[in-house]
């Protein structure tokens, strides 16, 4: 089991009556990039808000790097990097500014603080605005940037919450060679979406429906199962409104099937 | 009318629904009323009087005794020596100390004056007189001394006939109760403009009004009308705790002090509206000015410092402070019982006010369409 | 740990970089401080008065000369009429009528003794006692001066009644200045409002932007992460206190009689309460526009009860006992002490302890509740 990045099993969440996430369970092996796929509000968000420690469970458990995410939510975030839904560095500092403190704050030293800095501005292309205030960046560049400085501290996983929401196609594509690069020196990657084509670009995939999961699997696999040409078309099949929003079958998690 | 009735009608609703806001706009100025209320005095008494007696003994004690007698002093301390003071000066322990010289006693025997030193802590120099003026009555009382002139016999006399109008016990709660209840209201109206805001903000309710048919004006009497409501009750609740609780009187017309307190908070209320018919930035900056500006208004209304006091740059600014205006009619109803033929001037500046700020949010909101 | 420093230079290049904070910091506190020392005062001075001379003599000119060179009095008006007079008190165009009856000097030549009415607007509470003694001290000069004291009357009295002679004497404030005594006041008002409201502000500004988020799931720890952005604002709220002592020095003469130091001391302690009610603050609200509102609000309600502008010691006995756990009651009492008395350790130990106590709970209380994983 020690290959094993995430392990999540019956992870629930209640608001009062409203039951956002209901029973998932998962599976994400080291170096993986890991598709958490849905539509807006199915509960991706409130998954991995659970997973790295800043909301609590209401049931089930969960282990990210080898650490329970419930009782020991601080180690998590050792191992941990994370790029929010919303962009969440400071606007007013500049991006060297910015690298500089998540640097200082994860621990690393004045010497790799400035390397680590070059590496960056120099693999974002950035380095002519490594001086300007953030608030001045286009769109795509924050991401960009936002993405590095949840890598900073080179973690063992990253949980990338809609990088791409916005961003121009190409930007999408840079971004994505930037997570495989990243999953190439090893770090696991989760990354949520709702762009249903971006699963193609993930080792794994697993598509949540009004907070469960509905499906689980390879792309390929996925795809194959349920005779259809496209991921979006399976995630209409499955979220259909007319059809039962709930799987019938209880999700598994080595990734079988759908309805 | 229909829209706007329909705009009225939800705005009910909204207040209906969410009790606990209701309720606490309501029972905040009455709370607020009662602590301030016993909070904000100017009245001395009590005051802790420290004793310096290197050599006690009949008439020293005597002398003394007049003083724990007397309702306002409390003896704190007695203490042989002068240099004995300072702590309890400088820690407040004590406000004020009578001083027996040595020899004091002998020096009464033989009819030659005898020296008494009286020290009053002065830091705040209206206090200080007071105490001061209090100390001499004490001692002339137990000298059986006629005037305060201190000449015995002889000479010529003035003596004042002294009527106090208005307001006969001088007790400093019938100066700032008023006024408080103008503070409060203040206070309410500034924080019902931040509800209304709030819930604006987060269902973006504004551009939906904006683009009904709902025509300006409309919006700011249908987004006024309730929380001039609930202002009102406040109002009723403040005057009628006045009357109860701290028992100011009100000499004058009941009617007209409600009308005034209604037209007040009007005004109070405009301004917030004038604030949420800005866009997103200049709100931030108007609010951020108003809020900075909170304690000055509270000062320059008169409320708790009187305006005649103050240098003639800063009273003139007073009369843009709406609160100053009801401060004025507030004390002169109640206290002095006057009519509106004393408060028509008073009343025109807080009715102008109202209108200028409602037809500057007139403009914004057809600035905004646009 | 580094991560303090890390976090807290970060925080001062916000500071820096935002406008609008630094002119919260710098220029609006000094506005504030000129403009409420000017408008904070009881001081009596050219209270309007209306005379109504009935008798028209020498006698009751020499007494409305005499009120009319006092410079405690302005005179409004002279009418014949009490009538016009009661006017002016109604409609507040005068605070005292000096009503001096017909046959005033007559009754002064033929007894002795004269009498003058005076009707006082008593709505000023206590102010209308010092008006009223002001005026009874211009009669009292002017009688004294009519006529010389009978040196044979003085001895025949003499042993007929105990006479004292009194000394009066004023501790602190030498020249009555109203604004030496509201400066030490209205700085810790200050200080209050930027300790409290900026700390406030600054955090909820976090949680509105999502900033926050990003620092909660860094294993930086609450006591790490409030220490870093605490600090900032403690020292703007010493830097404060030295440019309101500065300006309070060079533009209103404050006494600064006892130990800046010590008063540092204080401050140092009062900074640490103030933040930690502006952390409190920032935990129940959501946006910055909220935490500027909650805070004025309870500041208000702080300020209004701590002394500064109407004395503890008028207050009911209740709520005196009340103030004992408002802080800015006790840096009021002992700013006032230090600044005006020269008040030493010793005699403010009773509310120092108080604050240092208040100071431990707020922080406890503050840090405790912080939470970086929502439950």
């Amino acid at each position: 089991m020690s290959d094993l990045a995430i392990q999540v099993k019956d992870l629930t969440r209640r608001f009062g009556d409203f039951i956002a996430v209901d029973r998932i369970s998962f599976e994400v092996k080291e170096g993986e990039v890991f598709g958490f796929l849905g539509a807006n509000g199915a509960g991706k968000t409130t998954a991995i808000r659970m997973l790295i420690g800043l909301l609590q469970p209401t049931g089930g458990s969960a282990r990210v790097a080898g650490y329970d995410v419930a009782t020991q939510a601080e180690q998590v975030k050792r191992s941990i990097g994370y790029m929010s839904q919303r962009f969440s560095l400071y606007e007013d500092l500049t991006p060297r500014e910015n690298i500089r403190l998540y640097g200082g704050i994860y621990g690393l030293t004045r010497e790799q603080i400035r390397t680590r800095t070059a590496q960056m501005l120099d693999r974002l292309g950035i380095s002519s605005v490594a001086d300007t205030a953030v608030r001045s960046l286009p769109l795509g560049w924050r991401q960009k940037l936002a993405f590095s400085v949840a890598l900073v501290h080179q973690p063992r996983i990253v949980f990338l919450d809609e990088p791409t929401s916005g961003v121009d196609p190409i930007t999408r594509r840079q971004f994505w060679e930037l997570i495989y690069d990243a999953a190439a020196n090893g770090t696991t990657v989760l990354v949520t979406t709702h762009y249903m084509d971006e699963a193609e670009y993930c080792d794994r995939i697993s598509i949540m429906v009004a907070g469960r999961i509905a499906a689980m699997g390879a792309p390929m696999q996925l795809k194959r199962d349920s005779q259809v040409a496209s991921i979006d078309e399976l995630f209409v099949q499955l979220a259909r409104p007319d059809g039962p929003t709930r799987p019938t079958r209880p999700s598994s998690p080595s990734g079988e099937g759908s309805r | 009318m229909t829209a706007l009735g329909g705009l009225l009608r939800k705005e009910w609703f909204h207040i209906r629904r969410d009790r606990r806001t209701a309720t606490v706009l309501i029972a905040l100025p009455v709370v607020q009323v009662l602590l301030f209320g016993y909070a904000i005095r100017t009245d001395v008494d009590n005051v802790r009087l420290a004793v310096v007696d290197p050599a006690p003994d009949a008439q020293t004690i005597s002398l003394r005794n007049r003083f724990a007698a007397a309702d306002v002093f409390r003896t704190v301390a007695v203490v042989p020596r002068i240099t004995d003071l300072d702590p309890l000066f400088e820690s407040g322990a004590a406000q004020q100390a009578i001083v027996f010289y040595p020899g004091f006693s002998r020096d009464l025997g033989r009819g030659e004056p005898a020296k008494l030193l009286i020290i009053t802590d002065a830091t705040e120099p209206n206090t200080g007189s007071l105490l001061q003026s209090y100390a001499q009555a004490v001692v002339n009382q137990w000298v059986g001394g006629a005037s305060r002139a201190g000449g015995a016999g002889g000479g010529v006399h003035i003596v004042p006939q002294v009527r106090m109008r208005f307001n006969p016990t001088r007790e400093s709660k019938n100066l700032f109760v008023p006024g408080l209840m103008a503070f409060v209201l203040t206070i309410i109206s500034s924080m019902m403009t931040a509800i209304s805001l709030t819930r604006e903000k987060e269902t973006g309710t504004m551009e939906a009004l904006l683009v009904s048919p709902l025509r300006p004006w409309q919006i700011i009497v249908g987004k006024v009308t309730p929380y001039l409501a609930i202002g009102f009750v406040s109002v009723v609740l403040v005057i009628v705790e006045a009357l109860l609780v701290f028992h100011v009187p009100l000499r004058g017309s009941v009617p007209l002090l409600l009308v005034e307190g209604a037209l007040y908070i009007l005004v109070s209320l405009s301004l917030g509206i004038l604030i949420s018919a800005r866009t997103s930035s200049q709100r931030v900056a108007m609010m951020f000015a108003l809020l900075g500006t909170m304690l000055p208004n509270i000062l320059l209304s008169g409320f708790i410092f009187p305006l005649e006091s103050m240098p003639s740059a800063l009273q003139a600014i007073s009369y843009v402070v709406p609160g100053r205006w009801f401060v004025t009619i507030a004390r002169g109803i109640m206290l002095k019982g006057i009519g509106f033929e004393y408060v028509w001037r008073e009343t025109l500046f807080l009715a102008a006010m109202a209108a200028v700020l409602l037809a500057a949010s007139v403009r914004s909101f057809n600035e905004r369409l646009e | 740990m580094r991560r303090i420093l890390y976090l807290a230079q970060a925080e001062v290049l916000h500071i820096l970089r935002d406008h609008i904070l630094l002119a919260q910091v710098l220029v609006v506190p000094v506005v504030q401080l000129l403009v409420l020392t000017n408008a904070a005062t009881f001081e009596i001075r050219n209270t309007p008065i209306h005379i109504v001379d009935l008798d028209r003599s020498p006698a009751s000119r020499g007494v409305v000369n005499r009120l009319a060179a006092n410079g405690h009095f302005d005179i409004v008006d002279t009418t014949p009429s009490v009538d016009v007079g009661d006017d002016h008190l109604l409609r507040g165009t005068a605070t005292m009528i000096v009503v001096i009856p017909r046959h005033f000097e007559e009754s002064i030549v033929r007894t002795g003794v004269g009498q003058v009415q005076l009707s006082v607007n008593a709505e000023k509470g206590s102010a209308a006692g010092i008006v009223q003694s002001y005026a009874t001290q211009v009669l009292t000069d002017y009688a004294a001066s009519l006529r010389p004291v009978d040196n044979e009357s003085r001895i025949a009295d003499a042993g007929s009644r105990p006479r004292i002679e009194v000394q009066a004497r004023s501790r602190y404030n030498p020249t009555q200045n109203y604004k030496h005594y509201m400066v030490p006041g209205i700085l810790v008002a200050l200080m209050t409002i930027i300790g409290t409201l900026l700390s406030a502000q600054n955090i909820a500004r976090e949680k509105e932007l999502g900033t926050l988020e990003q620092l909660n799931v860094t294993p930086i720890t609450r006591g790490q992460f409030i220490i870093a952005k605490l600090l900032p604002f403690w020292v703007l709220g010493l830097i404060e206190l030295s440019l309101g002592l500065l300006v309070g020095k060079l533009v209103f003469g404050i006494p600064m009689v006892g130990n800046l130091a010590l008063l540092y001391c204080v401050a140092a302690v009062y900074l640490a309460v103030a933040a930690g009610i502006g952390l409190w603050i920032s935990a129940i609200v959501d946006t910055q526009q909220q935490a500027m509102f909650v805070t004025f609000f309870i500041v208000n309600i702080y300020l209004l009860m701590s002394g500064l502008f109407t004395p503890i010691d008028s207050m009911a006995p209740w709520v005196q006992k009340v103030t004992m756990i408002n802080p800015v009651r006790h840096f009021v009492t002992i700013s006032r002490a230090i600044l005006m008395k020269g008040a030493g350790p010793a005699e403010i130990a009773q509310p120092f302890l108080i604050l240092l106590g208040t100071a431990a709970v707020v922080l406890v209380v503050a840090v405790g509740q912080y939470r970086k994983r929502a439950a």
